[in-house]
């Protein structure tokens, strides 16, 4: 049994293994008993798979070490991710109970690459939410601090790195629903380009946008896992065809000249303080450093969350529609179809997921399309070419990932509008498609993590970890901070 | 209908075709898309819509529809898009079909025919691809199941402009748009199991006018039969409120076949909002010019034209020509016969009659008979050159049919050369002249339609080898000497 887990990164765990002290079972029952130990004041896991996990950890061939790149590394699953055999509910009453027949290829690949599933964790009801308080079933607490949410829609993975309950965890972006929960939990959190990891098996919510990624204590990490399961899958019809190129041998290249930039008039953007001067640090180090920060124009970003809420929304409208007691999930039995359909969508669904749903029929109704969905998809269209032309001058923008550190449970559920300016920096690169990642930076004087986001062009995930990496050394966040006391 | 009522009102119809493609696999997924399976067995978690599926485009589905639309004079498309249809029921089990909306694969074509030695043109407005529904089972106690071996069958949905202004031209129209989906060889065509199924859209106007009247819907159409009769009842109907002053109001009515009724379904403040907007799981179909020219090669040629070339180079009725043309194999197979047999009028005869009655009887397809060209050729040679009378060949084709023989071998086996020796001839012929003296006397008294009898008799004698002819000559010949 080995004692501190809890900080273990994935290259800790494979010299563990290679120098024999250890087996996979023994590395997964230390963290199963630190996942004892302190869930229940987190609340990140919906699912603990305990002898499911170590039962596949016995079966893990140490001679097969070399060729897998996650030999008898204990992984969690954001619960919208199908696992065969195993529960798969995106947090919402309508799929309690559901198990899937199949395996996500995010899944096949991690087993491939001899993962072990130890669990799934808690979300926003399929991932629409930014605090994981639209969750049917549990709150998740932030783990620097319990009265605060962690961000969302993906806190439950986010929430288990940082409380050291697992080395990495996949979660899934719509519109910042992997970045916002790392910064505000203080881990790495990415998304690549859309296209770049399968959405075969991820549950959608809206499907133009969605994407998995991992979410790891340190870019290293992040990196590692997202080797692991992107590229091309047949099953998945906008999976990106060309072969993906290792991010972990791009860490190992030089900064070189990447030029760096900020959105124009940085200085003035609406952020808690805290948040201003980390973004204003992040600049003068690199200045200090002798690189130039441009300021670039970044698209309108209020007209970037309507675009974003209207065509997310219309995508959930039609993609929610399957869950209808028909099939699977929660049914209400009544005599009539459509009383049926009624009662177990009005009873299975949460407020927010019905307020999107709403809004999302609303869009697409006739006589509203033009002026909605129409209409965004110019939007759409125009932020694309804003950042094409942005990352034709530069290769990475810095920004934060969220204008505010963690805020309190409770303090944004009622207003939604509030909660939706949560990821006002984090939608801009689903709409693009664009790859982007949070690192955390610093604390803010209450001691929340503050994360930073850098973004890069279609395809560029490899300039991307390259700045982030930079940015990580120097931010030495592992080190100055002592990381959440939990439990 | 009487014929005033006809001349005040001018029906205007538009056909929605429904056809399923003969794709080994279904359109999304790769589930065999097989008829008559056990229930839920051909399902698969894209097919059945499960939570985290995704569609995969079946490129055979693409293939057989630019085929259908280059038959039918469209333009196909270079980008094409689906679009995500989205209604509530429990046979759709994602709740939204994956359709093709403002961006067809197909557009601006038509499609001709004859109806009473007319040639009739109607315009095909698009044809787009989609996946078809599972199937509901309503049970007795009032509850139902759903079977979703159907769900994900690719569909082509050929529309056509409101060009025809008769139930029999709607009909002629369907049975051509048939032929040639049985040509390509891209679907079965059978409305019974649901394979070809047919939407109608009826108005009436005043004669003269050129403004549409307000047009209904007819689904449920599962016969060619329900579609004509379908027709005429609405246009009926229709004329019968507009005399009565009344006016039409937009319903979708259902063909009840056992009442032979329609019966109203939906009006129009029920119509569905679809809410239709481009599919996110798939790219637009890119279709390039090579892709087309592949598809192009597989090109056949098609019923009408086949029928009028029939016509014209074998020199065949327009009724033969039809029913010759009616099936791409019978047609396939009739000239193969003309061909070998080097007498392409017989060679119809025997298609029209024997074979025809032969398929029916045995109810079996041309490729299932036993009996095949080349076969069947060397028998109408053996007509063709008095080796065999026409009623002996008969009994000689009924004997080929049930064996492998070749007709030279049957006739040789059951004896029945035709007796074309006059030697022979002659002394059956005195035997009859003998057998026969009244009627003997009768004939030379004038009446000759006697010489049928005595041919007849001789036939009889020869139990039917003597040649019918050159008997009738020698009869002749005796008589008047």
């Amino acid at each position: 049994m080995l004692h501190d887990v809890g900080k273990l990164t994935i290259a800790d765990i494979r010299r563990l293994y290679s120098e024999e002290r250890v087996r996979p079972a023994e590395v997964l029952e230390s963290y199963l008993n630190r996942i004892e130990e302190k869930d229940p004041a987190i609340g990140a896991f919906l699912h603990i798979f305990k002898e499911k996990a170590i039962e596949e950890a016995e079966t893990l061939d140490i001679a097969l070490m070399e060729s897998k790149p996650l030999f008898g590394v204990p992984i969690a699953l954001k619960d919208n991710i199908c696992t065969k055999g195993k529960p798969t509910t995106c947090a919402s009453r309508i799929l309690e109970g559901y198990v899937p027949p199949y395996d996500a290829t995010v899944v096949e690949r991690l087993k491939e690459a001899g993962a072990v599933i130890i669990g799934k964790t808690n979300m926003d009801e399929f991932a629409m939410g930014s605090s994981t308080e639209n969750s049917a079933f549990q709150l998740t607490h932030n783990p620097w601090d319990t009265d605060y949410a962690p961000g969302g829609s993906s806190g439950g993975s986010a929430a288990a790195v940082a409380a050291g309950m697992v080395p990495v965890a996949l979660g899934s972006d719509t519109g910042g629903s992997i970045r916002q929960p790392a910064s505000l939990c203080g881990v790495v959190g990415m998304k690549g380009t859309y296209g770049r990891v399968s959405r075969y098996g991820l549950v959608a919510f809206a499907s133009s946008f969605d994407q998995i990624g991992p979410i790891g204590k340190n870019v290293r990490d992040t990196a590692f896992l997202m080797d692991v399961v992107s590229g091309h899958d047949p099953h998945d019809s906008t999976s990106i065809q060309e072969s993906h190129s290792s991010l972990v041998e791009a860490l190992e290249e030089e900064i070189g000249d990447l030029t760096f930039s900020v959105p124009r008039g940085f200085r003035d953007l609406d952020l808690s303080p805290s948040v201003r001067e980390a973004l204003g640090e992040t600049v003068e180090y690199l200045r200090n450093s002798g690189r130039e920060v441009r300021e670039v124009e970044l698209p309108d970003l209020e007209a970037a969350m309507a675009c974003y809420y209207i065509l997310a929304d219309a995508e959930a409208s039609s993609n929610l529609a399957r869950y209808d007691g028909v099939r699977y999930g929660y049914r209400h039995r009544a005599d009539s179809l459509i009383e049926m359909y009624e009662k177990t969508r009005g009873e299975g669904f949460g407020e927010e997921v019905k307020r999107r749903i709403l809004t999302g029929t609303y869009v697409l109704s006739s006589g509203y399309y033009d002026e909605y969905y129409s209409r965004a998809q110019k939007v759409r269209a125009m932020i694309i070419e804003d950042f094409r032309r942005v990352f034709s001058e530069v290769d990475v923008v810095i920004t934060p990932t969220s204008p505010t550190p963690a805020f309190k449970l409770g303090e944004k559920v009622d207003n939604p509008i509030a909660m939706y300016l949560s990821d006002i920096f984090t939608t801009t690169a689903n709409i693009a498609g664009i790859p982007a990642i949070s690192i955390p930076a610093r604390l803010s004087p209450e001691g929340l993590p503050i994360g930073i986001q850098v973004m890069a062009g279609l395809k560029e995930e490899r300039k991307m970890i390259r700045a982030a990496y930079a940015l990580e050394k120097e931010f030495d966040f592992q080190s100055k901070v002592s990381g959440p006391e939990v439990g | 209908m009487n014929v005033t009522e006809v001349q005040e009102y001018v029906p205007v119809i538009g056909l929605e075709v429904h056809a399923q493609l003969l794709t080994k696999t279904k359109i999304f997924c790769s589930c065999p898309s097989t008829y008559g399976a056990e229930p839920n067995t051909l399902v698969c978690p894209v097919c059945l819509g499960l939570p985290g599926a995704l569609p995969v485009l079946n490129r055979e589905a693409v293939s057989m529809a630019i085929l259908m639309g280059l038959a039918t004079n469209c333009t196909i498309a270079e980008e094409s898009v689906f679009a995500r249809k989205n209604y509530f029921y429990p046979d759709c089990p994602k709740n939204y079909q994956i359709s093709m909306f403002d961006k067809p694969l197909c557009a601006d074509g038509f499609i001709e025919f004859e109806l009473d030695g007319e040639t009739k043109r109607v315009r095909i407005e698009r044809i787009h691809l989609e996946d078809d529904a599972g199937k509901l089972i309503h049970e007795e106690d009032g509850g139902s199941l759903v079977d979703f071996n159907r769900c994900g069958v690719p569909l082509i949905e050929i529309v056509s402009r409101p060009d025809m202004h008769s139930a029999e031209e709607a009909g002629a129209y369907l049975v051509m748009l048939r032929k040639i989906l049985r040509y390509l060889g891209i679907c079965s065509g059978n409305m019974e199991e649901g394979s070809l199924r047919c939407d109608v859209n009826v108005s009436v106007m005043p004669a003269g006018s050129s403004e549409f009247g307000t047009k209904t819907e007819i689904k449920n159409l599962n016969s060619f039969k329900a579609v004509e009769m379908g027709i005429r009842y609405e246009i009926e109907r229709q004329i019968e409120v507009l005399k009565n002053g009344g006016k039409i109001s937009q319903v979708t009515n259902l063909w009840d076949s056992g009442a032979k009724k329609l019966v109203t379904m939906r009006s129009k403040e029920y119509a569905h909002d679809y809410r239709y907007f481009p599919e996110p799981d798939l790219l637009p179909l890119e279709v390039d010019d090579e892709w087309i020219d592949g598809i192009r090669t597989k090109m056949v040629e098609l019923p009408l034209e086949r029928e009028r070339r029939f016509r014209k180079e074998y020199n065949l009725s327009s009724y033969d020509a039809s029913v010759l043309c009616s099936e791409k194999k019978i047609a396939d197979y009739y000239e193969e016969l003309a061909s070998i047999a080097g007498d392409p009028k017989l060679s119809a005869n025997w298609m029209m009659r024997e074979v025809m009655e032969e398929l029916k009887e045995q109810s079996v397809s041309i490729e299932q008979f036993s009996l095949q060209p080349e076969r069947l050729a060397g028998l109408i040679r053996l007509v063709k050159e008095n080796v065999v009378s026409g009623s002996a060949a008969r009994d000689v084709f009924k004997e080929m049919v049930k064996s492998n023989e070749s007709a030279e071998e049957v006739v040789r086996r059951l004896g029945l050369e035709q007796i074309s020796g006059e030697g022979e001839l002659e002394k059956m012929i005195d035997e009859v002249i003998a057998e026969n003296p009244r009627e003997v006397e009768r004939y030379r008294e004038g009446k000759i339609q006697l010489l049928g009898f005595f041919v007849g008799q001789v036939m009889k004698k020869s139990r039917g080898k003597a040649n019918p002819k050159l008997t009738g000559e020698i009869i002749k010949r005796k008589l008047s000497g």
